[in-house]
């Protein structure tokens, strides 16, 4: 009965891979599948600092980008990294910076620029463990809550979460497309386990990788409008250096990107932030259920954890448990229709997470029922995995 | 309409921006802006071809009055910014506006780095001696003893020579004018545009409204004087003591030397490989 039910469900997945090449098989690490990825979706500009365990992405792309005419550079700290590539992108780069926990704190005033001022670039956190300089070659999930509420004010955030080597090149791709097409800048959240892990990839022929380009304008520079209220949400977008000559300010601004105070356009800019991510939900949230259309117990995991759910799951249907995987692909905007979902259709939902609370209280956050102990947490922040049989044994517990 | 006689910075003026402009009455800001516009328009630099970013505070809110690609960033991060621009469009002209506090302190790191990597940016640094927009608190280039609202008993840091500190660390232009000597003002930047590499002009400039009021240094006017007569061009120091020079402004060019510029260096590392014209957006 198992087997039956062992091909996966991927809804609302709309892969930036049209066709798999199965001719090239490579090894390769998750940080180089994320070097690669950006590099098949177009990458011209990527600016770093070194930082454990993030380092291969930085390392690989010092040696591909001056090949295809793409510019490299070290920059003094993470700061300058995020703004060199918002100053990149805005003169027409798609750009990207890869870092880890404390380095993804320093660009924290970054981002919240680059998601003010529309300017699309990516982030990559191959998150390490703990708080402060913490476990710098240990994995943890303790950025998830980061990625979201980081960078002061209201900053609706697009974050992407791979589980595979061969995901983490696709999100990859993903990530950039979605930064062209949003206008923002958004966050590729790895473990440190997936960023060093190496697993056997098939790589596409680059003809078939979907890419996507952020809108240029089509009116003449004296009509042209940085932020365009008229369209919706998001707006065509010029470069610097083409004749359009437009301001750009972290300050809130006005729809040609001017200073400014007044209540009515602060509003429409705020306004626009948002909804471009909640009017867009369908096309942004993606979702792996894993064997849940008979569950009645829940795992609901993102990246390492994830695959060790998978493992617990099948030693469980052996023993004739009906436990699936409810798998965020994208974390933030949160996939409120599927949880909700999957609150109503089980009966217990366990959550393991490499930290100390963190996507639990986002099932909190969906529920009533707290306290009947439907929602159970596997939690660990000490820089060790959870194990598939420390699952296996929750499973086992509650069902 | 009647036809008014435009003045130069008149065509280098954003005419969709709401003005008047955010600064005081006696800033010498303004008298800054003025050189640089004249700087560029005796260059005849096509506005299309120049990016203008700054950080935060009063002289960084400059960009916003021009009629070039502009970009007000972070504070003390205009340099990164200016840096990605420069390094994706090595062809744009980038200036970038800066303070003395943006500069030199929370943009310290950036201001040596990109001195040091010779990257072919003009950074213009407005040096008050003060952190104007927050309402006057102490800056690494407040003289010793002088007052802010955060040094009511007198400054007690020593401060920045902000020409020094760029010379140290690699600049390849490094100049020092004052916002009184506005025509020696617009002739060094002239040549700091002109410079291939990394240049900086520090501008001495009068925050009478803050600065001027806490330390009894009178209005602007004063203040302007103060420049006039407190200042000596480099060449008179020649023959000046020690002593004739302490508390002096010295002006002029302090460096200029040609060295590989970092644009040029990534394209030599390039050139290396068959990269299609195309590449170069």
């Amino acid at each position: 009965m198992a087997k039956e039910k062992k091909e996966k469900v991927v809804e609302n997945m709309e892969t930036e891979v049209v066709a798999e090449d199965t001719r090239k098989v490579v090894l390769m690490q998750g940080n180089e599948a994320v070097a690669r990825g950006a590099l098949a979706a177009g990458l011209d500009f990527y600016a770093g600092y070194p930082i454990t365990p993030s380092t291969e992405i930085a390392e690989i792309l010092s040696e591909e980008l001056p090949k295809k005419g793409g510019k490299f550079i070290q920059m003094e700290d993470e700061i300058a990294s995020i703004c060199a590539i918002i100053g990149a992108s805005l003169a027409g780069a798609k750009a990207m910076t890869a870092t880890s926990g404390p380095g993804f704190s320093l660009m924290q005033e970054g981002i919240g620029f680059a998601k003010a001022t529309e300017t699309p670039c990516v982030v990559v956190d191959v998150q390490r463990g703990g708080v402060s300089t913490g476990l710098p070659t240990k994995p943890s999930q303790g950025d998830i809550m980061q990625s979201k509420w980081g960078s002061h004010g209201d900053n609706p955030a697009i974050v992407l979460y791979p589980h595979t080597v061969k995901e983490c090149y696709e999100l990859a791709i993903r990530a950039i497309n979605l930064s062209e097409k949003y206008r923002t800048c958004v966050t590729l959240l790895l473990d440190e386990v997936l960023g060093h892990m190496r697993e056997a990839v098939k790589l596409p022929d680059i003809s078939n990788v979907r890419i996507v380009n952020r809108l240029r304008p089509t009116v003449p520079p004296e009509w042209y409008k940085h932020y365009d209220e008229n369209q919706k949400y998001i707006s065509p977008v010029a470069s610097y250096g083409e004749g359009y000559r437009f301001h750009v300010t972290g300050l809130a601004h006005d729809a040609l990107g001017f200073p400014t105070n007044k209540a009515s356009e602060v509003a429409a800019q705020m306004k626009r932030l948002k909804r471009k991510i909640t009017h867009n939900i369908r096309d942004l949230v993606q979702i792996e259920s894993y064997m849940m259309e008979d569950a009645t117990v829940a795992i609901f995991a993102v990246g390492i954890c994830a695959r060790s759910a998978k493992a617990a799951i099948k030693a469980a249907r052996e023993y004739g448990i009906k436990v699936g995987l409810l798998r965020p692909i994208t974390i933030w905007p949160f996939p409120d229709d599927a949880v909700k979902k999957m609150l109503r259709d089980v009966d217990t939902i366990i959550v393991p997470e490499l930290n100390e609370g963190q996507l639990i209280n986002e099932l909190h956050r969906l529920t009533k029922d707290k306290a009947d102990g439907k929602i159970i947490p596997i939690q660990r922040s000490d820089g060790e995995m959870i194990t598939p049989t420390h699952i296996f044994r929750v499973i086992k517990e509650a069902h | 309409m009647a036809n008014i006689p435009q003045k130069v910075v008149h065509k280098y003026l954003r005419h969709n921006k709401k003005f008047p402009h955010v600064w005081c009455p006696g800033c010498s800001n303004g008298t800054t802006l003025g050189s640089i516009i004249r700087a560029i328009a005796e260059l005849n630099y096509d506005r299309d071809g120049i990016t203008m970013v700054s950080g935060i505070g009063c002289s960084s809110r400059m960009p916003v009055y021009v009629d070039f690609n502009t970009l007000h960033t972070l504070h003390g991060r205009a340099l990164p910014f200016a840096t990605g621009i420069k390094m994706q469009k090595p062809e744009q002209k980038v200036i970038v506006i800066t303070g003395d506090g943006d500069a030199t302190a929370i943009g310290g790191n950036h201001f040596i780095h990109a001195c040091r990597r010779n990257i072919d940016i003009t950074t213009i640094v407005l040096n008050n001696n003060i952190y104007g927009m927050t309402g006057g608190q102490y800056s690494p280039t407040t003289p010793t003893g002088d007052r802010a609202t955060t040094s009511p008993y007198g400054n007690i840091d020593p401060v920045f020579d902000i020409c020094e500190l760029a010379m140290a660390a690699g600049a390849t232009f490094v100049a020092r004018t004052t916002a009184f000597h506005a025509l020696e003002t617009q002739d060094i930047i002239k040549k700091a545009l002109e410079h291939k590499g990394f240049s900086v002009v520090e501008v001495v400039s009068a925050c009478p409204v803050i600065y001027g009021r806490l330390n009894k240094k009178g209005g602007g006017p004063e203040m302007m004087m103060h420049m006039r007569d407190n200042s000596v061009p480099l060449k008179a120091t020649e023959k000046m003591t020690p002593e004739q020079l302490e508390g002096k402004i010295v002006r002029g060019i302090f460096k200029q030397v040609n060295k590989l510029e970092y644009c040029d260096a990534y394209a030599n590392l390039m050139s290396q490989f068959n990269v299609k014209e195309e590449a170069k957006k």
